[in-house]
């Protein structure tokens, strides 16, 4: 299968300090990867440059078969983008903000409008769809968010600590929606703190001091760490991190 | 003693009458590392900043250290440590500038309750000339726990110090409250991670501005009425939906390797594993578990939505 994240020796220098340094990695279509590090280990710089926000210094990429150098406009039409920092805007209803970012997408305005309805209906939502994103409780922005985020059906979806923050319920419906997302093909970038998420992706990466340490499976990565949960795996290889946090 | 006492305490926000904390009534005994555990919105915030005296409550009244923490908020303000969730130190001074500056609002030096702060300071001082601002994340939180111990505060506040922190430094953070804790401080610390409320001597969990439990780690989960199982098989993902739609599974949620659930009265596991086969799942694993914290607040939080 063809990949859809192509990573080649990708780095980013500030100065004399290497944020990411020669990170090589595949990911293939509808595949759930978990991209896990500790703070400032370098996995914000890394997913800035995937995104096309960010130049790397050396090293290729290519998203969705675009160049990360080259064809940054391309990349962004073919992702979508969450945080848990910012996903929608506040002031906005429910409606407006799909509107919104359906439009940034390239969407069509009779596109935006019949997907609307069905995603109001997905999410059971339609009740609330013209209240102001801010009056919503937590879990409620972040699934809207999430569908935003996919609404354009993009290739990939960028899903930088989603969960921080919810309740444990919202938190496991959150990750029925990624499950939803990956089946219909869209491939699914997410990081996490949350050490059981990482047992819900495909493969996982773990970053320490700027480098990926170790990438596979949940399951092959606790036989080969000799470890009992990935919290364990995650603990034997950050804990040799020699850089501060963030 | 109590270091805290907390009775009915509420607090209404706006013409919209938004309640975030709803007749809240909790005690931290002194010398206790104290737990509130919930999810953002829970309202752990807001009591923090009633106790802190930056917030007047609504109704009810609150107590630390025996002054209220209304007409007595002068007292309350110089014997307590507040770090707030938000990093809330001059961005511009430097980690000695920020922890002199501190010292002096409460009289007091770097020098004389330099014991209390030297575990964690230590590992700051070869950066003590540099600006706050340009610390790393883990460095900057290290510097706020030294500005809010810097006074040898009787009460540490501690709004969500871990959130968006690793794994790895999580645990360091929790290691350095155990020490503070051997050295008498009181310390009442909220977190949405319900992993770290097995650190804490007693927790409250408490969702939209509501307790739902009050105790030690092990007698909130003691408490947990019904059986709970795990299930484990080769695909986690068919498997989580094939027991969502099982008519013997009452609840299931996915907990990182394994799904818990719990049998419908008339449920029976025979039939369940029978079921799952024909489903086509294989190397399927059904258990008896314990529950733990995560378990206990979903089953509570579910109860209160009934």
């Amino acid at each position: 299968m063809e990949a859809v994240i192509k990573a080649e020796k990708l780095s980013k220098r500030f100065g004399d300090f290497i944020a990411t340094n020669a990170v090589s990695f595949e990911v293939y279509p509808g595949e759930i990867f978990g991209f896990l590090g500790a703070n400032g280990a370098g996995k914000t710089t890394a997913m800035r440059m995937l995104c096309g926000l960010s130049r790397p210094s050396s090293g290729s990429a290519s998203i969705a078969g675009f160049d990360v150098y080259t064809q940054t406009e391309q990349i962004k039409k073919h992702i979508g983008y969450m945080s848990q920092k910012f996903s929608l805007y506040e002031d906005l209803t429910v409606v407006e903000n799909i509107r919104l970012f359906g439009g940034i997408y390239g969407l069509s305005k009779e596109d935006v409008r019949v997907k609307t309805q069905g995603l109001l209906e997905h999410l059971k939502m339609e009740d609330q769809k013209n209240k102001l994103v801010g009056a919503l409780p937590l879990g409620w922005k972040q699934k809207l968010a999430f569908s935003v985020a996919v609404f354009h059906k993009p290739r990939i979806v960028f899903l930088d600590e989603p969960t921080g923050g919810v309740d444990p319920i919202t938190r496991r419906q959150f990750w029925d929606l990624i499950y939803e997302a990956s089946q219909q093909g869209i491939t699914v970038f997410v990081t996490t703190h949350y050490m059981d998420e990482a047992e819900y992706c495909n493969r996982v990466s773990i970053m320490v001091d700027g480098v990926i340490e170790a990438l596979d499976t949940p399951a092959k990565l606790k036989s080969q760490y000799d470890a009992v949960s990935m919290e364990d795996v995650f603990f034997k290889l950050a804990r040799k991190a020699k850089r501060g946090a963030d | 003693m109590h270091a805290v006492i907390i009775d009915t305490l509420s607090k209404v926000y706006g013409k919209d009458k938004i309640v975030a904390v709803d007749r809240v009534s909790l005690e931290v005994k002194k010398g206790e590392l104290f737990g509130l555990i919930g999810p953002d919105g829970a309202g752990k915030t807001s009591i923090f900043r009633i106790l802190t005296t930056l917030l007047l409550p609504s109704s009810g009244s609150a107590r630390v250290d025996g002054y209220d923490v209304v007409k007595d908020y002068k007292s309350i303000r110089s014997r307590v440590g507040y770090m707030p969730g938000r990093f809330s130190l001059y961005q511009d001074l430097s980690v000695e500038e920020n922890l002199t500056f501190f010292a002096n609002l409460f009289n007091t030096s770097l020098k004389e309750n330099y014991k209390l702060i030297e575990a964690i300071y230590v590992q700051l001082e070869p950066f003590k000339n540099r600006k706050a601002g340009k610390l790393s994340g883990g460095m900057k939180q290290k510097l706020a726990l030294c500005c809010a111990l810097i006074h040898q505060p009787s009460v540490l506040f501690l709004d969500e110090p871990t959130t968006g922190v690793d794994a790895v430094s999580r645990k360091e953070f929790w290691d350095m409250l155990k020490r503070l804790k051997e050295e008498g401080i009181t310390i009442m610390v909220s977190t949405p991670y319900m992993d770290e409320a097995k650190r804490c001597d007693r927790i409250a969990l408490i969702q939209s501005g509501k307790l739902l439990s009050v105790d030690t780690p092990a007698q909130v989960t003691a408490a947990y009425s019904k059986k709970l199982f795990s299930a484990k098989a080769d695909n986690m993902i068919r498997l989580l939906y094939a027991l969502r739609a099982s008519a013997h599974v009452s609840s299931c949620y996915a907990f990182g390797e394994t799904h818990h659930f719990h049998f419908q009265e008339q449920g029976s596991s025979i039939d369940l594993l029978n079921e799952l086969k024909q489903a086509g799942l294989e190397q399927i694993e059904i258990e008896n578990i314990t529950p733990g914290i995560e378990d206990c607040f979903i089953d509570l939080m579910l109860e209160k939505t009934k």
